[in-house]
Parts: C-alpha cells; structure tokens; sequence
C-alpha cells in the first residue's frame, strides 16, 4: 500500500507536464542532431505535437487545436519539401559543419540564458489555479474578431457600440493573406507556351528560305523548349 | 462516471481517472479494430455484389462472416519483410503514425450525449486537425521504403490530402456557424427533434455543401474514386508496396477509422447526430431526466443511431468505390480547386445571408432558428450573458459507462 500512497501523493498534472515537456526538448534536440532531412522533419513534428500536449494539458483547447493545425500541418508541406529534394542519394545526409555547430551554440546559450534571467527574475511562482476557468471556450474569441467582446468584465458597457473587439486587424490579415495567396498562385501558374502545330513545323522546315524570320522563331521555339 | 469511482467506491482520484481514460482508449480502440473487421467483410460482399459475384462464401458459413478473422490470421502469421535500402526507424514507424492520428481524432468524437472520450469545446476543429495528421504516416512510408511506387503514390497523396484540406474545412464551417459553437455534442444537441431539425434541411444551401462535404471527405480519406495513392494499375499499390503482414493492416486499420470517423463527422455536423429521424424516445415519454434507466435507454438509443448513420455512410463510400472509375490526378485537382472549392465558398455565403435573411426558416416554426448561443452571448447584464443550457455541461472526461 505504500507504494499505492505515493502514487497519490503524485500531483498527476505535473507529471502529464514533465511528460509532455521532456519529449517537446527530447524531441527538439533529436531535430538538432539528426542529419536526415525527413528524420528531423518527423522529429520535429513530434515536438510540436508534444507542445500541442501542454496547452490541452493547460486547458487551452483552441491553441492546442491550432498548433496541431497550422504547425504540425504545417510541417507536413515542410516534410513534403524535403522528400521531394533529398529523395536522390547525394542529398540525403546533411551534415552541420563545426563553424555553424558553433555559431547556433552561441545563439542558444544567449536565448537561454535570456528566458532563465526571466525565469529567475519572476517573484512569486503560483501553482496552476486548477478549475479557475470553468469553461474554456473559443466563442468569446470569435465573437471579438467579429468585433464584438463578450469576455471584457468591465460590466455596464453596451456589447456592441464601445468595444469593438479585433474586426479591423483581423480584416486587415485576411486581406494581407489574400494578396499573398494571389500572388502565389500568379508566381506559380503554368505558363502558356505556344507550342508550333505540325503543319507550321513541316512548313518551316520545307521552306527555310521563303519564310526565315517565321522559321527561326518556331525552330528557337522548338530547340529552347519555350523561350517567352 | 470518474466522479462515481471517486465518490462511491472510494478510489483515488489519479486512479480512478487513469481507470476511465484506459477505458475510454479501449473502447475506441475496439470501435476502430472491429469496425475494421466488419467494414471488411462488407467490402468483399458488396464489391462482389457490384460485380455480380457472391464474395466470401466459405469461411465462417454461408454468408463468409469469418473471412476478416481469417485474413487477420494470415497478416499476423506473414512474414514482415523490409527493403534493404528502407530507412529502418521511419519504416517501421510509419504505419503507428498514420493509426494514431486516426485514433486521437476519435477522443473528441462524441458517440451519443455524453459518450465522449474528452468533450473539447473545439472538437471539430481538433477532429479536423487530427484527421489532416494521418497522411504524415503515408509519406514516412513512402520515403521509408526506398521504393518510387511508394515514393510517387505518397507524394499523391500529400498533393491530394493538403489540397482538399481547404474545401473540406469550408463545408464544416457551415454548420459551426449555423450552432454558434465549435463543440461537436452542442452542434449535435442542436438538431434535435424531427429530421427537419437537421442541418442538411436547414436551407438549400447547406443542402448542397453537405454533397460537397461528401466529395471532401471521401478525397481525404483517399478512397476511390481519389485512391491515387495506392493506383494498383500503375503503382502497384502506391505508398504500401514494401509493406506486409501486421504493419500492413495497420494502415487498413487507420483507413477504416477515417472512413467511419468522416462518416460519423458527417452525421454529426448534418444528420442530427444521435437524433433519429423520428425522436421517437420523446414521443414515448421517455425523457433524460426521468430516471436513469430512461436516461441510459435514451444514451443508446442515441448511441445506435449515430453508430447507424455512420455505418450507412462508410457503405455508401463503398458503393461509390465500386461504382465509380479512378480520377486522374490532374482531375482530382480539377474537382478540388476549380469546383469544390468555389462552390462550398458561394454556398458559405449563401448560407450566411440566408440567416440574415430568413433566421427563423423558412417555414416558421418546421425548424429551429439557429442564433441561438450567439444571442445568447450578447444579450443579459453586462454582456455577460446567461450561457446557453446544452453548452454549460462539465467539461470533465466522459466516457460511456
């Protein structure tokens, strides 16, 4: 029975936290030690995974669902990038040289030895308030990028004249995105080559000297595979 | 039912919440492994049917209904053989990834109303989100295996997968806005009554978006006539090629659940979830609070229906498979971005002004007018307002008794 009074006496929390929080580092490190593209990129989908982990684990359900879906899937068109350029053998090992090793050293020291002063500069740590938030909900954050807060406890203010929530930013990243995807699509649209028909091809090749000019623009056409 | 082992049988607290969630994991775990069993053998007898042959005849009598438990025997006692030049690690972990992904997205599928593994206010999003995860394990595995049949059906299937990602999530967003709420037990409980209630009747333009969700899902879940990934008359059999034995049938696995979980997506999002057509349970008097009896009949009642409609439509995906000729890839593309997409954007719009418009329907009084929880957020003292009753259950694990 004793060992079944120390389980209890474990806070599970905290040991749903350790667990998540050691394969989130376990896993960024295997990303940083791997020397294969398609490895790193599964590391590193599992530790963002596990990072998912900690924010359902903090009751934050929407960021949790939004970091499966915009950095794990995310992620996966990363993967796909890098099976599509190391599927030939020269590529599939990639090995860090010791000056970047120790220039991504420093880097990560610095950072890390920033968040500690942060971290020890904090007072007071208070345990996670289990059961303060009844309901997690994502309605109050739809309804304040719509333009109307419903989660502002300043009491007596009308819900939809004063405070007009985050519609203005949100319009103005909608748009932004929107330019970018056009532009993508425009960057990465088929070009439309004329391709000389058959007839044209016979034509030029029968009579070079009748038609010169037309014959060496289909021949370059043809031979350059589509100069525009 | 954690609260039950706490408070009247006295276990601790982290025991009695691992007893629940192992239990919740078994469970799903044998709706996924049975479902798969089942699905199988309905396959082979409907395909055989479609072509105007009998199927599993044999094993397990007249109608072959042991042929699944046979060829499960056979894939446990086969060899599992990997290529020489296979990335080993990512060969072998490939199939678990794919299955997990499959399996986490039912831990917020809600069964019938508090037959859920973790009710999560986001849970379409999340189910959603988890369900786009399981192409990972089809890409590993087409990487891993050192093969280009794998390697080229794999990078269909990422194509294919992302692509249809977008559409998909305009269809579900058509029915989140019409409930005010992301939670899949809300939206369902949202649709109760005669069938009318259901969002699939709730005005043409979901009428029409729920097609095109069909479309989306059997795409996503890469079944013909999208099962480019596994063409077996040009790539052999696509991304599982070097795959054999118990890895193999963790794929099947991960296809099955993603057809039933689409399935049951679907019927929750458009069908009224465990809402029959007829609410037959009230018309007999029996109501949840009455007793716990009624309360547990109602739950399976609930229960069978949503397990119903599911089925029926991992059937129809079926049907279709063995109706249908396989698209090519630049037609899957073509269908996803040149008519999917457009369509379910203009029936989002339509839907939404047909709110504005008409927010008590159509006919007054046929159907409930869906603003509900929005009102109910802006409304009351301060803007604080009074939550709406289906929302305000505890948000602890629930799982079926």
């Amino acid at each position: 029975m004793t060992g079944l009074a120390l389980l209890a006496a474990i806070n599970f929390h905290t040991l749903l936290f350790l667990l998540f929080a050691g394969l989130a580092c376990g896993f960024a490190i295997g990303v940083v030690l791997a020397d294969n593209v398609v490895r790193m990129a599964l590391y590193l989908v599992l530790s963002l995974g596990a990072t998912a982990g900690l924010f359902f684990l903090a009751g934050a359900e929407f960021i949790g669902a939004m970091q499966l879906m915009i950095y794990v899937g995310g992620t996966l068109v990363l993967l796909v990038f890098g099976v599509m350029l190391t599927a030939q053998a020269p590529f599939v090992s990639i090995k860090t040289s010791t000056g970047d090793r120790v220039l991504a050293g420093i880097v990560a020291a610095s950072l890390l030895a920033l968040l500690l002063q942060a971290a020890f500069s904090v007072d007071d740590w208070r345990r996670p308030a289990l059961g303060e938030v009844a309901q997690p909900s994502a309605t109050p954050l739809g309804m304040a990028l719509l333009g109307a807060r419903v989660d502002d406890p300043a009491a007596g203010v009308p819900a939809t004249a004063a405070r007009s929530g985050y519609l203005l930013p949100f319009e103005i990243v909608s748009v932004h995105l929107l330019v970018v995807l056009v532009g993508a699509a425009y960057l990465a649209r088929a070009k439309r080559r004329r391709t000389p028909r058959a007839i044209e091809v016979a034509a030029s090749v029968v009579e070079p000297r009748v038609a010169r000019g037309a014959a060496t623009g289909s021949a370059s056409a043809l031979v350059g595979g589509g100069s525009r | 039912m954690a609260d039950f082992l706490i408070y009247s049988i006295g276990l601790p607290e982290w025991l009695a919440w691992t007893v629940m969630a192992g239990l919740a994991a078994f469970l799903i775990l044998n709706v996924i492994a049975g479902g798969a069993l089942v699905f199988i053998w309905a396959e082979r007898k409907i395909a055989a049917r479609i072509q105007d042959r009998l199927g599993p005849t044999r094993t397990g009598g007249r109608f072959g209904w042991l042929q699944s438990l046979a060829d499960g025997i056979k894939l446990l006692a086969k060899e599992d053989l990997m290529p020489e030049g296979a990335d080993g690690l990512l060969f072998r972990i490939a199939p678990y990834v794919s299955f997990c992904a499959s399996f986490c997205a039912f831990i917020a599928l809600p069964f019938a109303f508090d037959f859920v593994g973790q009710r999560l206010n986001v849970g379409v999003f999340f189910v959603i989100a988890v369900l786009g995860l399981e192409v990972f394990g089809v890409i590993l595995a087409g990487y891993a295996s050192a093969s280009k049949w794998s390697l080229f059906g794999a990078m269909r299937e990422a194509a294919q997968v992302v692509s249809y990602e977008v559409p998909l999530g305009m269809c579900v967003v058509v029915p989140v806005m019409l409930a005010g709420t992301m939670d899949l037990v809300t939206i369902a409980e949202k649709q109760a009554g005669w069938f009318t209630n259901w969002y699939l009747f709730h005005d043409p333009f979901t009428f029409v978006i729920f097609w095109v969700y069909v479309t989306c899902a059997v795409a996503s879940v890469n079944r013909a006539p999208f099962d480019l990934a596994e063409a077996e008359s040009e790539l052999v059999a696509g991304f599982h090629t070097e795959y054999s034995g118990l890895r193999w049938s963790f794929f099947f696995m991960a296809e099955y659940g993603s057809m039933f979980l689409v399935s049951a997506l679907a019927a929750l999002l458009f069908l009224g979830g465990w809402n029959g057509p007829i609410p037959i349970a009230k018309l007999a008097g029996l109501s949840e609070g009455t007793s716990d009896t009624a309360h547990y009949l109602v739950r399976l009642l609930g229960l069978a229906n949503l397990l119903g409609k599911a089925t029926l439509g991992v059937l129809v995906m079926m049907w279709v498979r063995w109706t249908l000729p396989r698209l090519r890839i630049d037609q899957v593309m073509t269908t996803c971005l040149k008519y999917c997409t457009p369509i379910a954007a203009l029936m989002f719009a339509g839907a939404m002004l047909w709110q504005l418009a008409l927010p008590g329907g159509l006919v007054p009084g046929l159907s409930r007018p869906a603003g509900e929880i929005r009102e109910g957020w802006l409304e009351g003292p301060g803007g604080r307002a009074a939550r709406p009753v289906a929302a305000s259950g505890k948000n602890v694990a629930q799982v079926q008794p």
